[in-house]
């Protein structure tokens, strides 16, 4: 039988979710959206946010149980601050996403949580780093992911470039956000929104009714 | 190690994976497929044409089992012959695509295929139907197979009313590319099937021919 299944059904306990973080010229765009549902069946919460904040520069986006996401989560902001005030400087955005991935390695027999991390650093610059739910850690430019992510594979491969403006980034994102939340039952309500660059962070939030519109609606 | 295990094509169902898309446009239709034929996770089949004429100018895409949809493509394609020597001229899109759904809802529980329709006729012109498990829908384009998923968001937002040949061709062929990028079940090559008052083209594009995107 052809698969129609989202992520939820296949892996179980995936977060009926679509998060995405992409580079652009000068900072970095993490974003998702804001629907907490039960068994795909009873909205709990239209507006949570799932970008969370582990330090100045450096947001992270949960996939997976959300118990065990917040629980990785409150354990590596402690040892990131702790990290920060021994190195008397901000941290960067890799020993964050280092944290992570050594908190889910350790124990990935217990978890089942991967995490979006980006970030902005003296060092680097802009980064996205992906955490998978086994472990491994990798950089890329742009990545997504939850069960919405299935549906925008093809239209973030097609419309992401490399060094877009900072105005093209959070356009491309948040019409990824848009797409999938149109397919996805169990993403939904407004795009959370956090732009990272060496000047500061500014938070965007698109209410439902402000998203883009496609053909069909 | 005592005795390996048997290759999975020897055991596991042989399906067509796979991406299909058909859209039709002012005077006519493109349908489109990739060319990966899949038994569990051995590759059966790199070079299938899954575009498979029912009559000269109506075409059906195939997707899910490959023996249960090349079974209802046949069946159809005798049942449309007849049928046109009944009424002594070219049958309607419309009726074929009766014929794919009569037989798919009939045996619903049996069979596990997804047939898109499409063709050109003298009295609706181009027109695209999809029979997804029984139902019979005209669209102005459809998209079925386990590639599909990948690439809903990329033809919510790229299609556009009114688009001519070239660019529903174009549409076709990044649709395509991108499925194929993504889904471990379509690979391969891409054909194209272009339908219009005047006649039937086939294309095929390979592989290395078939458009890149930014991290390739």
């Amino acid at each position: 039988m052809e698969k129609h299944y989202t992520d939820s059904k296949v892996k179980g306990v995936s977060t009926g979710t679509t998060i995405l973080a992409a580079i652009f010229d000068g900072g970095v765009v993490i974003g998702s959206d804001s629907r907490a549902s039960i068994g795909g069946e009873y909205v709990s919460s239209k507006t949570i946010n799932k970008v969370i904040q582990v330090h100045d520069r450096i947001f992270c986006c949960m996939a997976g149980s959300l118990a065990d996401a917040q629980a990785v989560i409150k354990s590596a902001k402690s040892h990131l601050s702790f990290h920060s005030v021994q190195m008397e400087s901000p941290p960067l955005v890799i020993a964050a996403a280092s944290i992570l991935k050594e908190l889910c390695y350790k124990n990935k027999d217990e978890l089942q949580a991967g995490f979006l991390t980006a970030g902005w650093d003296g060092k680097k610059g802009p980064q996205v780093y992906v955490v998978s739910l086994g472990g491994m850690l990798i950089s890329q430019q742009v990545t997504i992911g939850g069960s919405g992510s299935t549906y925008i594979y093809g239209y973030v491969d097609a419309k992401y470039k490399p060094n877009m403006t900072r105005e093209e980034c959070l356009q491309f994102a948040t019409n990824a956000l848009a797409l999938a939340m149109g397919r996805d039952n169990v993403s939904g309500g407004v795009a959370h929104l956090v732009v990272i660059t060496e000047k500061g962070v500014e938070h965007v939030v698109v209410p439902g009714d402000k998203l883009p519109r496609f053909n069909d609606e | 190690m005592l005795g390996e295990a048997e290759p999975q094509w020897l055991s596991e169902e042989v399906k067509t994976g796979t991406t299909i898309i058909a859209i039709e446009f002012n005077g006519g239709v493109v349908l489109g497929s990739d060319s990966r034929v899949s038994a569990g996770e051995s590759v059966v089949n790199r070079v299938m044409n899954k575009l498979s004429p029912l009559h000269d100018k109506i075409y059906c895409a195939l997707s899910g089992s490959a023996a249960d949809a090349q079974t209802i493509a046949e069946m159809v394609n005798y049942q449309l012959d007849v049928h046109s020597m009944e009424i002594g001229e070219d049958p309607l899109v419309r009726s074929a695509a009766t014929l794919v759904k009569n037989i798919s809802y009939k045996y619903k529980e049996e069979l596990s295929a997804h047939l898109i329709v499409a063709g050109w006729d003298r009295r609706g012109g181009g027109q695209v139907f999809a029979t997804l498990k029984g139902l019979l829908t005209r669209q102005p384009f459809a998209v079925g197979g386990s590639g599909s998923s990948y690439v809903y968001g990329f033809v919510d937002a790229e299609y556009r009313k009114g688009m001519n040949k070239k660019e529903c061709q174009q549409f076709v062929v990044n649709t395509l590319s991108l499925a194929m990028n993504r889904d471990g079940s379509s690979g391969g090559v891409a054909y194209l099937v272009t339908i219009d008052e005047h006649g039937t083209e086939e294309k095929v594009i390979l592989g290395n021919d078939l458009p890149t995107f930014f991290d390739q």
